[in-house]
């Protein structure tokens, strides 16, 4: 920390980017994106077209990350432990009035009182399963408080049963694409090293499918990549938007906007990949060299085995663009060096969807038509792939931590770094344990048995996601206990007044939420730990770096930053940092030692991180404290190695990569191949073809298959309005909004009411908003059988007419009357949006596939 | 001499809003005496966002334009305010005095640019410095630190070499309203597409029903005589920017073999998506 001006400088980092905090009489004052010195390592140069690119020497952070003042100190932080007043461990629970009674400030002593008291009475009644646990999808960021560490750490002590999360970002990526292309240790997404050099010098034509950047920013790496896309307009690339939604890219740079109907996407890419066949257009000695069944794929694509030729006319028909922009649009990709943009950080809103996984394994197939990996012809989001030191080692935050658990995190290099003297293992957690689905988390409490397959992020190879799992687990118990970390998942799962009736069940005996801010499910808990905020506590983590299932994503970020996230002020109120709040329950359950291991601090264990990894080569750990972060320096000359190359020039890979290519399993030397049996791109997928060939929803080739929920579907008679609910443009799951933050007073975020209430943006073309007498500022009731939600609506040209579009994840549910029996005012549109999995053997989520209607409100 | 100016580029704003996140962390509950008092958590911001929507489904465009204080050599607000309280520096920068302008709520009515806003809790008016405080101490503006488009640029309008006074000297910098005459310090680039109109289609050759990619379309000004011609994309579509109001055009569509094509258009305040049009080949 440094004095400038009449304040202390600290660093931190958050989702969105590394920052300055700037702290007064012991009050955060300022925010700042952290700028880099000339002493720090330089920017890499790009030449290309006869231009020098080079990136901007400060942290183009989220604009959210700006409003972290306002999240700290938000009305709504939880300052004390609360106990709701009709919960008596001791007598009458009241299960029922969870989400509607008070709740009464406690001490820490009664908290943990009554915490370790009903831990013990579950695990001597029933046994640790028991114990339910899930976090949210995303956490303050650090590599020591993350949900992967800390937490982790604790509950595998503690042997509670973990309910799974599902890819809930990139679903159809990970139940289809990685059948054709592998990276299933990547869950499905590909390598994109080295891919903005490429695209520079080779791209000139980039297809945004399904894909915003200015929206879903790469996931954590803010604006980093804002430049680029104005670099390569600059050069003249030309950029086409495939959307229902105009979207926030499309608003800077689109050439052509194309709307298909939503859900048909994959009608769309057939009519292509026809256009391309019977004009002879396509790569066949890539097709001939490097794929295998594509001749499967043809035949169906031509007709020849159900009698339909995809044809443009054939394809307009089903989605509405005209034949003759669809054959427009394959001609162009076809004369062009095209990448397909689709992105990290949200792989498109079309593989969230009913059959998903059919638009992504598509996406994969085009682009192998046209050569994929070759310069300038790729699948790249355009938010990653910059010049990239890949040798430096520090872990993200998928990595473990202080987790110590090689197999339920990717913990296994800083295991064996040193990382900490007592690894544990979750028990419950592994193969052999009792396992429940996120998604069906609703049904296994309420209606038990259930059965789904895949256990999570199961990236160990791609038969992995075949694998039933069934819950309860023979001779497991059910859930008794549920340890709610985070507060996100009415807004962010599906269908979501199941997760509010399961939450008011008896058979949930004690519900505790460990949380920082009263929102969300917070109020459905009998009891309410207060966390902290990462700038109230020690930690460490680098810019944008997850690890383990995504290796290398800080190649998102212009410049590798790691960050010693310092403690700025002191935790508000009584609230405790995550791990000191596992500390406390570990020395009344008896494990203190084995959990800290032996006493260790916050501080001490980003110490540890410091000493482990590669840092500390670079610079002694006083010199990192006062400084506060490091940029990674590039290796000179630096030789770049684009994303997919050496698979199309069938070379040894050369990319940092870390999946598993070649040898005895594919029959290919070592480092040769993708990830799939036969180490070639298969059009026809051998692993679907081994576990279901019949399987009509996910056959071993892809297919067109109209969507179980929309405008063909009986229900649209009642509900007629299709409802796509993308990841929000202003907040990050719920993390900035709500809050009273100043992110409310965007009006292309919430709009305030007449009322002066901060109401959730409803998008509506004029001529739906018109025939139910909807104008721009009028609340409107969004519904169907599975709920309703009050918004206010936007009336606008960006959206198709028959669509209307609303984020998901607001952080506010504020139910007018009964929870989870009355329209919410908070703007949870997963609400509304349908439950049912992905397809028969695909457990993802599916919200793009939902039809609701709409009326004026008040 | 020193004046400070900014220039904002519309075409690179997208719209992220980091100026006005940013703007609200440096005053939300931070005095910067003498130039500025704290503003409100909610409901108050120095700096707006103008949204400009146009076309009809599927051609639509979108534009957003940060506005704030304008930094005037001729401020209107001064002229209303009472007790000398609002003042312009020499560098240009124009000051509300937080203590002599409490309760003179006048001084909201006097901006034509609607960018002064009312604190209701400290009952004072209030709008941007410029960040004037932070340019005292070297640094830039927090919007122009926070824009990751590099879309606001910040300088010193009588530095010939700086950037802010090359683009006005190009002429290419506009001011917003310039009929208001009140000679603001900020200006803007690609301005036409907060303020003019386009016309855009689609041509489609009627015999093969394919996008005509490769047409000549040419637009005429009839009350300047100006002709300005494109050719098509490869979906047949065609767009001209930048056109004003109350003018009649004409536009000529030519392709060898196929008969041309001339539509006359009045441009009445709105913008004119033809949708498609078919061009016919000569028999």
């Amino acid at each position: 920390m440094v004095m400038v001006d009449d304040a202390v400088r600290y660093t931190n980092c958050t989702k969105g980017g590394p920052v300055y905090v700037y702290v007064k009489d012991g009050k955060i004052v300022r925010v700042e994106p952290l700028e880099l010195s000339q002493e720090d390592a330089e920017s890499w140069v790009i030449e290309a077209k006869g231009r020098s690119f080079a990136p901007p020497r400060k942290a183009l952070v989220a604009s959210w990350t700006l409003s972290t003042r306002a999240k700290v100190y938000a009305p709504n932080r939880i300052l004390y432990p609360l106990k709701r007043v009709d919960f008596n461990p001791n007598g009458a629970r009241n299960p029922e009035n969870r989400g509607k009674s008070a709740y009464e400030r406690i001490s820490w002593e009664e908290a943990l009182d009554i915490l370790c008291s009903e831990i013990e009475r579950i695990i001597k009644n029933y046994g640790s399963p028991a114990i339910l646990t899930t976090p949210s999808s995303h956490h303050s960021w650090g590599n020591v408080g993350y949900r992967f560490s800390a937490y982790h750490r604790f509950m595998a002590m503690l042997g509670a049963t973990y309910a799974d999360h599902n890819p809930d970002s990139w679903e159809g990526w990970f139940w289809g694409a990685m059948h054709h292309w592998g990276f299933s240790w990547r869950l499905g997404i590909p390598e994109q090293y080295d891919l903005l050099e490429d695209a520079l010098k080779h791209c000139e034509l980039l297809v945004f499918w399904s894909c915003d950047p200015h929206a879903t920013l790469g996931t954590y790496a803010g604006n980093e990549s804002v430049p680029w896309r104005f670099w390569l307009k600059e050069l003249g690339v030309r950029m086409i938007f495939i959307d229902p939604f105009f979207n926030w890219t499309a608003m800077n740079f689109c050439d052509k906007w194309l709307a298909p109907k939503v859900g048909t996407d994959t009608a769309l890419a057939l009519a292509i990949a026809y256009t391309w066949i019977k004009e002879d257009t396509y790569d066949k000695d890539y097709i001939e060299k490097r794929t295998l069944g594509f001749e499967k794929w043809r035949d169906y694509i031509l007709g020849k085995d159900d009698g339909v030729p995809k044809t443009p006319e054939w394809a307009e028909k089903i989605c509405d663009v005209p034949a003759r922009e669809i054959r427009a649009l394959a001609r162009e990709w076809a004369r062009k060096k095209t990448m397909l943009a689709i992105g990290r950080g949200g792989m498109g809103g079309a593989c969230r969807a009913a059959y998903g996984h059919e638009w992504a394994r598509m996406m994969v197939l085009l682009a192998a038509m046209q050569g994929l990996g070759k310069p300038g012809r790729n699948i790249w989001g355009t938010t990653a792939g910059v010049p990239y030191n890949a040798q430096f080692y520090f872990p993200g935050y998928a990595e473990g931590g202080i987790s110590g658990d090689a197999t339920n995190t990717a913990a296994a290099t800083l295991l064996s770094r040193g990382m900490t003297k007592i690894p544990v293992r979750w028990t419950v957690n592994e193969p052999q344990g009792q396992h429940v689905l996120r998604l069906l988390l609703p049904e296994a409490i309420l209606n038990p048995p259930v059965k789904w397959r895949g256990k999570g992020f199961a990236g160990a190879y791609p038969e992995a996601q075949f694998r039933e799992y069934k819950y309860p687990e023979d001779g497991f118990p059910t859930a008794k206990m549920f340890w709610r970390y985070g507060t996100a998942y009415i807004s962010t799962m599906t269908e979501t007044n199941r997760w509010v009736r399961m939450y008011r069940s008896p058979k949930l005996e004690f519900v505790v939420s460990q949380a920082i801010w009263f929102e969300g499910e917070a109020k459905f808990a009998d009891l309410i730990l207060p966390a902290c905020t990462n700038f109230e506590r020690w930690d460490i983590g680098e810019w944008a770096s997850s690890g383990g299932y995504t290796p290398h994503l800080s190649d998102s970020t212009n410049h590798r930053i790691i960050v010693l996230q310092m403690k700025c002020i002191e935790p508000l109120g009584e609230s405790k940092s995550d791990y000191q709040i596992f500390v406390d329950v570990a020395k009344r359950l008896g494990f203190y030692e084995k959990y800290t291991e032996n006493g260790m601090t916050e501080l001490d264990w980003v110490k540890r991180m410091f000493e482990v990894t590669d840092l500390s080569k670079y610079m002694t750990w006083e010199e990192f404290k006062r400084k506060g972060y490091f940029v990674v320096p590039l290796p000179k000359p630096y030789k770049p190695t684009p994303a997919l190359r050496w698979f199309a020039e069938a070379r040894k890979r050369d990319t940092p990569d870390t999946g598993f290519t070649g040898g005895r399993i594919m029959g290919l030397p070592d480092g040769h191949g993708l990830g799939t049996p036969s180490g070639l791109l298969e059009f026809e997928a051998t692993t679907l073809k081994r576990f279901d060939p019949s399987d009509p929803e996910r056959p071993p080739i892809p297919k067109y298959i109209p969507s179980w929920e929309g405008p063909e579907s009986p229900i649209a008679e009642k509900y007629p309005l299709q409802l796509v609910s993308p990841h929000p443009r202003y907040s990050f799951f719920t993390q900035y909004d709500g809050k009273e933050s100043w992110i409310n007073d965007i009006p292309d975020h919430r709009r305030k009411g007449k009322d002066g209430y901060y109401y959730w943006i409803l998008r509506i073309h004029p001529e739906d908003a018109r025939k139910r007498g909807i104008v721009d500022g009028d609340l409107v009731k969004v519904y169907n059988d599975r709920g309703a939600v009050i918004c206010i609506a936007e009336v606008t040209e960006r959206i198709r007419p028959g669509v209307v579009h609303s984020y998901e994840a607001s952080a506010v549910y504020d139910p007018i009357g009964e929870p989870g029996e009355s329209p919410d005012r908070g703007g949870c549109i997963n609400l509304l949006t349908p439950s049912r999995l992905m397809s028969k053997n695909a457990s993802g989520m599916a919200p793009n596939s939902c039809m609701v209607e709409v009326s004026k409100w008040g | 001499m020193t004046r400070w100016a900014m220039v904002i580029d519309i075409d690179k704003c997208i719209a992220c809003y980091s100026c006005f996140i940013a703007c609200k962390d440096e005053f939300w509950d931070n005095d910067y005496p003498p130039y500025s008092l704290g503003i409100k958590r909610l409901d108050q911001t120095l700096i707006r966002l103008i949204k400009r929507e146009r076309g009809k489904f599927p051609h639509v465009k979108v534009a957003y334009m940060p506005v704030f204080c304008m930094q005037c050599a001729d401020p209107p607000c001064a002229k209303v305010a009472k007790n000398n309280a609002v003042y312009s520096r020499v560098d240009g920068v124009v000051i509300i005095d937080p203590q002599k302008a409490a309760g003179q709520r006048d001084i909201i009515e006097g901006c034509p640019y609607h960018v002064v806003s009312w604190n209701d809790e400290k009952r004072i008016p209030q709008k941007c410095t410029f960040c004037i405080h932070r340019i005292e101490s070297g640094k830039v503006p927090r919007c122009v630190q926070a824009c990751p488009s590099g879309a606001m640029i910040f300088g010193d309008l009588e530095d010939e070499q700086s950037e802010v006074s090359k683009l006005v000297k190009s002429g290419l910098a506009e001011p917003y309203h310039p009929e208001y005459n009140t000679k603001p310090s900020v200006y803007y680039l690609n301005l036409h597409r907060m303020t003019k109109y386009f016309i855009a289609g689609n041509v489609v050759f009627k015999d093969t029903d394919e996008c005509a990619e490769g047409v000549e379309v040419t637009l005429m000004n009839e009350k300047t005589g100006e002709n300005k011609t494109v050719i098509t994309d490869s979906f047949g579509g065609f767009e001209f920017d930048g056109l004003d109001t109350d003018v009649v055009y004409r536009l000529r569509i030519t392709y060898t073999g196929y008969a041309p094509k001339e539509l006359s258009l009045k441009i009445e305040r709105n913008d004119i998506y033809l949708g498609n049009i078919f061009i016919e080949k000569i028999q």
